[in-house]
């Protein structure tokens, strides 16, 4: 009785260490299920990669953080998920809020077709604020942040569809910093740009991680070594391991993982 | 001569009648638009575009049915052009699964292919005489308003659907709601697409003559309208009574509006492609 | 807060839709209402035996065989000129013509139905019939052939148009397997394109036929107004689109017989062209279905 109480304490304790948690989570889509089983927990202020060949349930698993699945048809979740301790799956949750706690970088850059101002504002435009002086305060933090503010500062009212793709996806970034959440979710961001763009994205998601909590799905494992404190190696809608990156590399637990890392299967 | 040279000869045979055949349908609309044109060229004056219609021919101007199909053109595009967006917005962002939303679609299909005339006669039964509005300019227009409505949603639909889903995701993605991502992503971005289908559904309009007589359009309105309960006529109307008078004066005259008509439609259909284009431009 | 904005925004964004359902019902009481009163007074019997149309005479009689013959002869003018040009211009422009061809020339094609019919009318009375009564001296002043000669100039890029898209969706694989075998263009369109596209080309004939027969300008304007059971094309007729032209006119008291005709007229063109549309739309369905 009493180690159990003393477990349950601890327990606890433990639970407010970590940004986000997941328990016995299953997802399924209509009758194919996506997700098999997974509960892990992620600490804040680290970069966490899901790696793992196509197809293995990543992305779905990195959407469920901002309940972006609940738009696709068919989608259905068993389990918790926990950001700073809340059920985001309650009913009094207002999904719009948690979407300003928690940013999403796509694959594809995906601007709006409007300046690069509007870009980064929207985000603060929808919660209705108007003052132009705190909006362009913002803006030029979020810029700077990725490191676009000096090539853009003197045109921020171009289309952002004329940037460059490296710069798109970088605005993008920016976009979601401009609203200051604590999460940032990334869906292979850099999957679709050249080597020099992507370095330049490295940097910044190194630098990002003094101020936010970074779960990153790469395809690149190469980059996830790079990048992230932890590593969790997704196979078919299971998490065959999930540790260290350092350990997850250099000496996995599973023969599964080690045969992916060293590529004896992709 | 054997089978292949016959082959080759029916196959070369065939594409000179294809080319005639498209030509013809251009040819055709050259010839009668060339006769049209010297039929009416010179009876275009300042006072044509001025006077009010006539008894004699000379003095006999399009003046109070340029007039009227300003007005209607203005309050069907007031009536058309609001209802038919938010239908379209519900059909394509918020009705996509349910049942309502598959009847609605074939209905709307279904309107679409109604004869104009028909159209006239609800207007008759409805407007003028259950609402009492009298042959006014407001039932003319609520009238085309409805004809026009299936063309303004369907291509306002095809406007939104053309906007890429990666843009809605990131707008959801950043805490927007589905009123806010709709009014500040989907619509500008579909704004040139919708602009276009909306002149052209007016182009349409400004040509339309059945249902405005069945609902009691007359020929003959010595005063341009001053507000919409009066009586009116438009300009197709007005053509229409000029091609059915005897005197050979009238059919220069008919000639002269039909120069006018023509040209306010093929400018508004200019317009529609130049937006098209210019849309289609920046989604890329 | 922000929920009831969002619920409220989409029941008005959901009535405006509603809208449309609103007129489809109007449209049918208004006829069926109108067209039961005159029922109430003229048999049906007589409406679809009688073989004249004189409901503003004082002889009356009903026949609305008298109006469609008139409206189903011009129709059938129209589409004899518009199918076989039609689709010549559809296999032209989708199995012969190069690209650029195509991109120029679509757009000034569909312009053809850009025109206004009021436009086509005074074509068909001023130049077309003249021109023909060189030809046929017999031909009288107002006429059938010139109003549905006129008529099929202006559907041609309903049956072009349309059946370009439905022979451009039939897959490469299949064209490339026809040339494999040494077939000419000629051939392989005839008989291997447009059998996969029949179903798409019909559908653009039937909504062309519907066109034509809910057309009313032109057929006001050239065709006449002798409502008569013929088909011949030479002399005047009326369809039912006219002859509601007719009476708007006119001055008809209303809640009589006479100003109900236009709506038992009506109620019969309604029919013919919501059958044409249903059957239009049930044949794409099934047509879509075949390229999933």
């Amino acid at each position: 009785m009493a180690r159990e109480k003393n477990e349950s304490v601890i327990e606890s304790s433990l639970k407010r260490k970590y940004k986000l948690q997941a328990k016995g989570v299953n997802v399924f889509y209509d009758d194919f299920q996506a997700i098999k089983g997974i509960s892990m927990n992620i600490k804040p202020n680290s970069v966490t990669a899901f790696i793992g060949p196509s197809g293995c349930g990543k992305s779905t698993f990195l959407r469920l953080f901002n309940r972006m699945n609940d738009y696709v048809d068919g989608f259905r979740m068993e389990g918790k998920i926990f950001i700073d301790n809340h059920n985001i799956n309650k009913k009094k949750v207002n999904v719009e809020q948690l979407r300003k706690q928690v940013g999403m970088v796509f694959q594809k850059p995906n601007p709006f077709p409007k300046s690069i101002f509007e870009n980064v504002a929207y985000g603060l435009k929808i919660q209705g604020i108007k003052d132009k002086t705190f909006l362009q305060e913002r803006v030029e933090s979020a810029l700077k942040q990725v490191v676009l503010w000096e090539e853009v500062k003197d045109n921020l009212n171009k289309s952002a569809l004329a940037l460059s793709g490296g710069q798109q996806q970088r605005l993008c970034i920016a976009r979601t910093l401009a609203v200051e959440p604590s999460v940032i979710l990334m869906d292979e961001p850099t999957s679709a740009l050249d080597p020099l763009s992507t370095a330049k994205i490295e940097e910044l998601i190194h630098e990002l991680k003094d101020k936010y909590t970074i779960v990153i799905v790469t395809h690149n494992m190469q980059q996830a070594g790079r990048i992230s404190d932890y590593t969790a190696f997704f196979y078919l809608g299971e998490i065959i391991e999930f540790d260290k990156t350092n350990k997850i590399f250099t000496n996995p637990e599973k023969k599964q993982t080690e045969n992916y890392i060293t590529g004896r299967f992709g | 001569m054997n089978n292949i040279k016959k082959n080759r000869l029916k196959d070369q045979a065939f594409k000179v009648w294809g080319i005639a055949c498209t030509l013809l349908g251009l040819v055709l609309l050259l010839i009668f638009l060339g006769n049209i044109f010297t039929d009416g060229i010179q009876r275009i004056n300042w006072s044509f575009l001025m006077n009010l219609p006539s008894r004699s021919p000379e003095k006999a101007g399009i003046y109070t049915a340029l007039m009227g199909s300003l007005w209607v053109l203005s309050l069907t595009t007031i009536f058309a052009l609001p209802v038919g967006i938010a239908a379209a917005i519900y059909l394509e962002e918020y009705g996509k699964k349910n049942k309502l939303a598959s009847i609605l679609e074939v209905n709307i299909s279904n309107l679409a292919g109604v004869p104009s005339i028909i159209y006239g006669l609800l207007g008759l039964e409805v407007f003028v005489r259950m609402m009492e509005m009298g042959s006014s300019v407001l039932a003319g227009s609520l009238t085309l308003g409805l004809l026009i409505l299936p063309i303004v949603i369907v291509s306002t639909r095809e406007a939104i659907k053309a906007v890429p889903k990666s843009i809605r995701d990131a707008s959801y993605a950043m805490g927007a709601s589905k009123w806010q991502t709709i009014y500040f992503q989907v619509l500008p971005a579909s704004f040139g697409g919708i602009l276009t289908g909306v002149i052209l559904a007016l182009s349409r309009a400004v040509g339309e003559t059945a249902p405005l007589i069945v609902i009691g359009a007359l020929a003959y309105v010595p005063f341009a309208p001053l507000s919409p309960m009066d009586q009116f006529s438009v300009l197709p109307i007005q053509i229409f009574n000029w091609i059915t008078r005897p005197q050979p004066g009238f059919v220069e005259n008919a000639a002269a509006a039909i120069i006018i008509l023509l040209l306010i439609t093929f400018v508004m259909n200019g317009i529609a492609v130049y937006f098209r284009n210019k849309w289609q431009k920046k989604l890329k | 807060m922000r929920k009831l904005k969002e619920f409220v925004i989409e029941k008005l964004l959901l009535s405006s839709a509603l809208i449309t359902i609103a007129v489809t019902i109007g449209i049918i009481l208004v006829l069926s209402i109108e067209a039961f009163y005159f029922f109430s007074e003229v048999s049906i019997v007589d409406f679809l035996t009688d073989t004249e149309w004189t409901p503003l005479f004082t002889n009356k009689h009903f026949g609305i065989m008298a109006l469609l013959s008139g409206t189903l002869l011009t129709t059938f003018i129209a589409i004899a000129f518009a199918v076989p040009v039609g689709l010549s211009i559809s296999i032209y422009l989708s199995e012969y013509a190069p690209k650029s061809f195509r991109k120029t020339i679509k757009p000034l094609l569909e312009l053809l139905a850009a025109v206004p019919t009021v436009v086509y009318g005074f074509f068909a009375l001023m130049v077309v019939t003249p021109y023909l009564q060189g030809i046929f001296p017999e031909l009288s002043g107002f006429n059938a052939l010139s109003a549905g000669l006129v008529m099929g100039v202006m559907i041609i890029p309903y049956i072009s148009s349309l059946s370009e898209d439905a022979l451009h969706a039939v897959p490469y694989s299949l064209r490339e397997a026809s040339y494999g075998m040494g077939s000419t263009r000629l051939q392989n369109s005839f008989r291997v394109i447009v059998p996969a596209a029949s179903s798409g080309i019909i559908v653009s004939i039937i909504l062309a036929i519907s066109r034509a027969i809910g057309e009313t300008m032109i057929v006001a304007i050239a065709a006449g107004q002798q409502p008569r059971l013929t088909f011949d094309p030479t002399v005047p007729v009326e369809t039912i689109t006219s002859y509601i032209v007719q009476v708007s006119l006119g001055d008809v008291q209303h809640g009589s017989l006479e100003y109900r005709t236009i709506f038992a007229a009506g109620i019969t063109l309604f029919i013919f062209t919501f059958l044409l549309n249903t059957l239009s739309h049930k044949i794409r369905k099934k047509f879509q279905e075949k390229y999933e």
